[in-house]
C-alpha cells in the first residue's frame, strides 16, 4: 500500500536505507549467480550415469581456488560495509544541523517531538509547543524532525515504513531517530515489538502538511477555540457533559484532562477509531461500550448504558465529532 | 540374548534404564519428532489465522501464546534434540568407541530434555502457554499475567540444564575416546562439528541460565532487575539472552553442515574437498558466533559505534561459511553423484541456505536492518536457514543413517515425494515473507488489517504450508511402509566413515575389536586400499560394559517436580522435589558400580552370526 512500504521511500532516510537494500540485494544477487550457476553446472555435468562404475580422483583441495573464494567475499564485503557504516553514523545525528558548516540558517529549523508508547497507543508530545497529540503525529513538509522515544510499559518499536527504520521505545531509556518528509501525505506507523494481545493494532499515522497547515494545528492544538472544547450547540454540550463525567479523568480536550489515554483534541480530524476501525459513529459506539472486544487487553473500561445511555452515547459522539482544531 | 541380566527385563524397563549411546538416541529422535510434531501443528494453527485478513480463527492471546511455544518448541525441543539424537548414535562409531565417556550423564542429559518439554507444555493445560515470543523480552515477560512465563523460564532451565551435560559429555567423548589413529584431523566433519557444537553449547548455556534466572527472581521472588522504576535495566536482558541466542543459531547449524559434508562427500564418491579449510570454517564460524549477538539488537538504541562494530563482524561471518559452500561445490565436481533421498536434500540444502545467507548479510547491515528488524523479513531468513539449513540437514540424516539405527531402509520412492512436496512447500510458504516485511508486516501480529496489500502473499504462505505439513506426513508413513526393506543395511551407501563397518543394527559394544584408523574416511580407505575390513588394534577380550540405571530418570523427576513447586511459589513441593532429587543423587555417589563383561565367547558367536 503506497506511504507503507519501505520498498517506496517518501523521505531522505527511508531513501538513505532503501538504497542500502537495493545496494546489497545487486551485490547478493551476483553472489547467487556465481554459485548456482557452478552448482547447476556440477549436477548437470557429474551426475551418475548408469552403467558408471568409475571411482572419482579423491582430490583434496586446491589453495588457489581457496585463496579466491576467501578474498572475493571479502572485497564484496566491503562494497557493502564501507557505505553501512557512514549511513549508520548519519541516521544516529539528532544534533541539529549548526550553521556555518554549509547550512542555510532556515534548515536550522527542527521539530522536536517525544513519541511515548503505551499499551496500544501511542503519545506525541511537542515539547516545544505544548502540545500532546494522540496516535496521530503532524509535522511540517521539509523539515527535520527528531523524535525521542520512551515507552511506559513494555517495549515498543515505532516504524514508519515509507519515512524511516525504526527504533525501539524502551522503558527507562531515552533513544533518537530523525526523518524528514518532503511530500504531504498521510504515512502508516506500526508497532514492530511484540507488546502484548493487541500489538497488531498499534498503528498511528504521521500526517505531513505544509508549513501554514501546521502553526495552524499547532496554535489551535495548544489552545483550542474554547466553544468547541466547551460544545457548539445544546447536544454538543450535553455530550460534554457526559464526557466530564466519564472520560476527563484519562482522556484530554485542550489542557483540561487526564493523560491515560490519548489526547482527544483534534479527535474530529481522525480517520480511525482507536487506531485501526474507521471512523463512523457505530465504531465509536461500539469502541465506547466494549473496547477490550474490539481491542483486547487495552486500559480503557467499557461503558454500558447504566454508565452512558444510548442517548448520552449520541450526545457524546457528536461532541467527540466537533473537536478539530484545523478548519 | 547378549546377556542372561538384560534378557530377564522387561523391553519398557530396558529403555527407562538404558545408558546405551545408540538407545538413547533414538530416544531423542523419537523426542525430537514429538515436540517437532507439535510445534508444527503450532505453526500450522497460525498459518490458518493468517490465511486471511483479520481472521478471528484464534484469539490475540491465544495467538501469542502459540507464536511463543511454536518457536521455543522448535528450536529447544525439536531441532537441538533431533541432533542430538545423530550425534549421540553416531559420533561415537564414527570415532571408534565403545559407548561416549559418561554413559550415565548422557541418560540423564536425555531424561532431563524431555521432562523439560513435558513441562513447559504443561502450561498449555494449567491456564495458558508463555506469551512474550522465544526471546522473552522483558518487561513484557517479566509483567506477563498467570503461570505461563514461569513454565518458559523451569522449563527450559530444566531443559537446559540436559543439554549442557550433553556437551560436556561430547566434548569429552571426542576428546578422549577416539580409537588409535583418529587423530583430530582424521575426524569426520559431522564428529567435528559436533565438537564445535558442544563448545558452543559450554560457553552459551549458561547465559541463558543467567537470564532466566534473573527472569524468575523478577517473577517469583519480587526481584527488580528489569523493573525499570526500582532501577531496573531492561536492555540487560537482551544481552544476556542474545549471548546465548546467537551461539544457539549456530548450535542449530553446525551439526547439519557437519551432515551434509558427509552426505555430499558419500554420495559424490569422492573426499571432502578442502578438509581442512572444512574444519578451520566451522571453528571460525563457532568463534564468531560469539562476537555479533547485538546485531539482534540494532534496534534497541545501543548507538552508531557499537552497530558498525557489530554490523562489520556479523559481515565477516560470512566469508567462512562462503568457504564452506565452494567446497561443498567443488566436492561435487568431478564426482559421481547420486540422487538418494538423502543427498537431495543436502543438495538443496546448497541453493536455500545461501538464499537465507544473503539476507543475513542484508540483515547484518545495521542502518538497513532499521528497515528488516521485526518484520516478516526476518522471519523470512531465519525461516531459510533454520529449515533450508537445520531441517533439511535432520532429514537428510534421518534418511542416510536410517538403516544403521533402525535395521531397514526408508523408501527411496516415497521419500522423493516427500522431497520434492516439503522443498516446494518450504519455498512457497518463505520466500513471499521477505517482501511482506518489506511492504510493512510487521513480526508476531496475530493478523493483519484487510486493504494494506498483504493478503495475496499471506494466502499464498499459508498454501505453502500446508504443502509442507502434508510433505511430513508422508514421512510418517514411509517410517510405517518400509519396515520390509531390511536387506542391504549394512553398507547400504558405500558409506567412507567408521560407523559403516558396524553391523546393522549395531552391537551394543559398537566393536568387537576397536578399529585401527589409517586414513581420513577410514573404512573407504580399507576397501580401497585393504580388504575392506577395519584392522584391529587390539586383541578380541571380555568387553567391559556400563550397568544401566534407573536412577537418570529419579534425579530428573526430583528436578520437574521442584521446579513445578518454583512455578507455583510452594515449599513443600519444592522441598519434596530436592529431596527426591539430591537423594538419587546421593545414592548414585555411594553405590559402587563397576559394570559388567561381556565374554568373549560370546561376542565370537555373534560375529560369528553376523558374517
Amino acid at each position: 500500500m503506497e506511504n507503507l512500504s519501505a520498498l517506496d521511500p517518501r523521505g531522505p532516510v527511508a531513501e538513505m536505507q532503501f538504497d542500502l537494500i537495493m545496494l546489497s540485494t545487486y551485490v547478493m544477487i551476483f553472489v547467487m549467480v556465481v554459485v548456482f550457476s557452478i552448482y547447476i553446472y556440477v549436477l548437470l555435468r557429474f551426475r551418475e550415469r548408469p552403467g558408471d562404475t568409475h571411482i572419482p580422483e579423491q582430490v583434496h583441495g586446491n589453495r588457489a581456488l581457496e585463496f579466491i573464494w576467501t578474498t572475493i567475499p571479502i572485497l564484496l564485503l566491503l562494497i557493502l560495509a564501507i557505505p553501512n557504516v557512514m549511513d549508520t553514523f548519519t541516521l544516529a545525528d539528532t544534533s541539529a544541523p549548526t550553521e556555518g558548516e554549509g547550512v542555510e540558517e532556515e534548515e536550522e529549523d527542527v521539530l522536536n517531538v517525544e513519541v511515548h508508547a503505551h499499551q496500544f497507543w501511542w503519545e506525541f508530545i511537542y515539547p516545544d509547543h505544548d502540545i500532546n497529540a494522540g496516535q496521530e503525529m503532524y509535522i511540517p513538509t521539509d523539515t527535520r524532525v527528531n523524535v525521542e522515544l520512551h515507552a511506559s510499559d513494555v517495549i515498543h518499536s515505532f516504524w514508519v515504513p515509507a519515512l524511516a527504520g525504526k527504533m525501539d521505545n524502551v522503558p527507562g531509556i531515552e533513544n533518537e531517530m530523525w526523518f524528514e518528509a518532503p511530500d504531504e501525505g498521510v504515512y502508516f506507523g506500526k508497532c514492530t515489538e511484540i507488546c502484548g494481545a493487541s500489538h497488531w493494532l498499534m498503528d498511528f499515522k504521521v500526517i505531513a502538511v505544509d508549513e501554514g497547515t501546521f502553526s495552524v494545528w499547532a496554535e489551535n492544538m495548544a489552545e483550542p477555540d474554547p466553544e468547541i472544547v466547551e460544545g457548539e450547540g445544546e447536544v454538543a454540550a450535553q455530550g460534554r457533559e457526559v464526557f466530564e463525567g466519564n472520560c476527563i479523568n484519562c482522556h484530554a480536550v485542550g489542557d483540561e484532562g487526564g493523560a491515560q489515554g490519548p489526547n482527544m483534541t483534534n479527535y474530529g480530524e481522525r480517520e480511525v477509531v482507536a487506531g485501526f476501525l474507521d471512523y463512523t459513529e457505530e465504531n465509536l459506539y461500539d469502541w465506547i461500550r466494549d473496547p477490550d472486544a474490539l481491542k483486547p487487553d487495552n486500559e480503557m473500561p467499557g461503558f454500558d448504558e447504566s454508565a452512558i445511555s444510548d442517548d448520552e452515547m449520541d450526545a457524546l459522539i457528536e461532541y467527540i465529532g466537533q473537536q478539530r482544531v484545523l478548519d | 540374548m547378549s546377556n542372561s541380566s538384560t534378557s530377564k527385563k522387561s523391553v519398557l524397563w530396558d529403555w527407562l534404564t538404558t545408558v546405551d549411546h545408540k538407545k538413547i538416541g533414538i530416544m531423542y529422535f523419537f523426542g525430537g519428532l514429538f515436540f517437532f510434531t507439535i510445534a508444527g501443528l503450532e505453526a500450522m494453527l497460525m498459518r490458518i489465522q493468517l490465511m486471511f485478513p483479520e481472521m478471528s480463527f484464534l484469539h490475540e492471546q491465544t495467538y501469542n501464546e502459540v507464536l511463543t511455544m511454536h518457536g521455543t518448541t522448535m528450536l529447544f525441543l525439536a531441532a537441538m534434540p533431533l541432533f542430538f539424537a545423530f550425534m549421540n548414535f553416531v559420533v561415537p562409531l564414527q570415532i571408534g568407541a565403545r559407548d561416549v565417556a559418561f554413559p550415565f550423564i548422557n541418560s540423564l542429559g536425555f531424561w532431563l530434555f524431555l521432562f523439560g518439554g513435558l513441562l513447559l507444555n504443561l502450561s498449555w493445560f494449567t491456564g495458558g502457554a508463555p506469551d512474550a515470543g522465544w526471546t522473552a523480552y522483558a518487561p513484557l515477560s517479566t509483567t506477563s499475567a498467570g503461570h505461563g512465563l514461569d513454565y518458559y523460564i523451569m522449563g527450559l532451565q530444566v531443559s537446559g540444564a540436559g543439554t549442557l551435560m550433553s556437551g560436556i559429555n561430547f566434548l569429552v567423548t571426542i576428546v578422549n575416546m577416539r580409537a588409535p589413529g583418529m587423530s583430530m584431523m582424521r575426524m569426520p566433519l559431522f564428529t567435528w562439528t559436533t565438537f564445535v557444537t558442544s563448545m558452543l553449547i559450554l560457553f552459551a548455556f549458561p547465559a541463558l541460565t543467567v537470564g532466566l534466572l534473573l527472569l524468575m527472581m523478577d517473577r517469583i521472588f519480587g526481584g527488580a532487575f528489569f523493573d525499570v522504576a526500582m532501577g531496573g535495566n531492561v536492555v540487560i536482558y537482551q544481552h544476556l539472552f542474545w549471548i546465548f541466542g546467537h551461539p544457539e543459531v549456530y548450535i542449530l547449524i553446525l551439526p547439519a553442515f557437519g551432515i551434509f559434508s558427509e552426505v555430499i562427500s558419500t554420495f559424490a564418491k569422492k573426499r571432502l574437498f578442502g578438509y581442512s579449510a572444512m574444519v578451520f570454517a566451522t571453528m571460525i564460524i563457532g568463534f564468531l558466533g560469539f562476537m555479533v549477538w547485538a546485531h539482534h539488537m540494532f534496534t534497541v538504541g545501543m548507538g552508531p559505534i557499537a552497530n558498525a562494530i557489530f554490523a562489520v563482524a556479523t559481515m565477516a561471518i560470512a566469508v567462512p561459511t562462503g568457504i564452506k559452500i565452494f567446497n561443498w561445490l567443488l566436492t561435487l565436481w568431478g564426482g559421481r553423484i547420486r540422487f538418494t533421498v538423502a543427498n537431495l536434500f543436502a543438495l538443496a540444502f546448497i541453493p536455500s541456505f545461501v538464499m537465507g545467507g544473503v539476507t543475513g548479510v542484508q540483515l547484518a547491515m545495521s542502518a538497513a536492518d532499521y528497515q528488516f528488524h521485526d518484520t516478516y523479513f526476518v522471519v523470512a531468513h531465519f525461516h531459510y536457514v533454520i529449515i533450508g539449513g537445520s531441517v533439511f540437514g535432520i532429514f537428510s540424516a534421518t534418511f542416510y543413517w536410517w538403516p544403521k539405527m533402525f535395521g531397514y531402509r526408508l523408501s527411496e520412492s516415497l521419500g522423493r515425494w516427500f522431497f520434492w512436496l516439503f522443498l516446494i512447500g518450504f519455498h512457497l510458504t518463505f520466500f513471499v515473507q521477505h517482501f511482506l516485511g518489506l511492504i510493512g508486516m510487521p513480526r508476531r501480529v496475530a493478523s493483519y488489517l484487510d486493504g494494506q496489500g498483504l493478503n495475496e502473499m499471506n494466502f499464498i504462505s499459508s498454501m505453502g504450508a500446508f504443502m509442507m505439513a502434508f510433505a511430513f506426513i508422508l514421512l510418517v508413513i514411509n517410517v510405517f511402509v518400509s519396515r520390509k526393506n531390511t536387506d542391504d543395511v549394512q553398507d547400504p551407501w558405500d558409506g567412507r566413515t567408521l560407523e559403516w563397518a558396524t553391523t546393522s543394527p549395531v552391537q551394543e559394544y559398537n566393536f568387537a575389536q576397536t578399529p585401527l584408523v589409517r586414513e581420513l574416511d577410514a573404512f573407504w580407505h580399507e576397501k580401497q586400499f585393504g580388504d575392506g575390513r577395519m584392522k584391529a588394534a587390539e586383541p578380541l577380550d571380555d568387553i567391559h560394559m556400563p550397568n544401566g540405571s534407573i536412577l537418570p530418570i529419579i534425579i530428573t523427576t526430583g528436578l520437574t517436580v521442584a521446579s513445578f513447586g518454583v512455578i507455583y511459589s510452594t515449599w513443600s513441593i519444592i522441598i519434596l522435589g530436592l529431596l527426591i532429587n539430591f537423594g538419587a543423587m546421593f545414592v548414585r555417589s555411594i553405590k559402587e558400580d563397576h559394570g559388567y563383561h561381556i565374554p568373549v565367547s560370546e561376542i565370537k558367536r555373534e560375529q560369528g552370526e553376523g558374517k
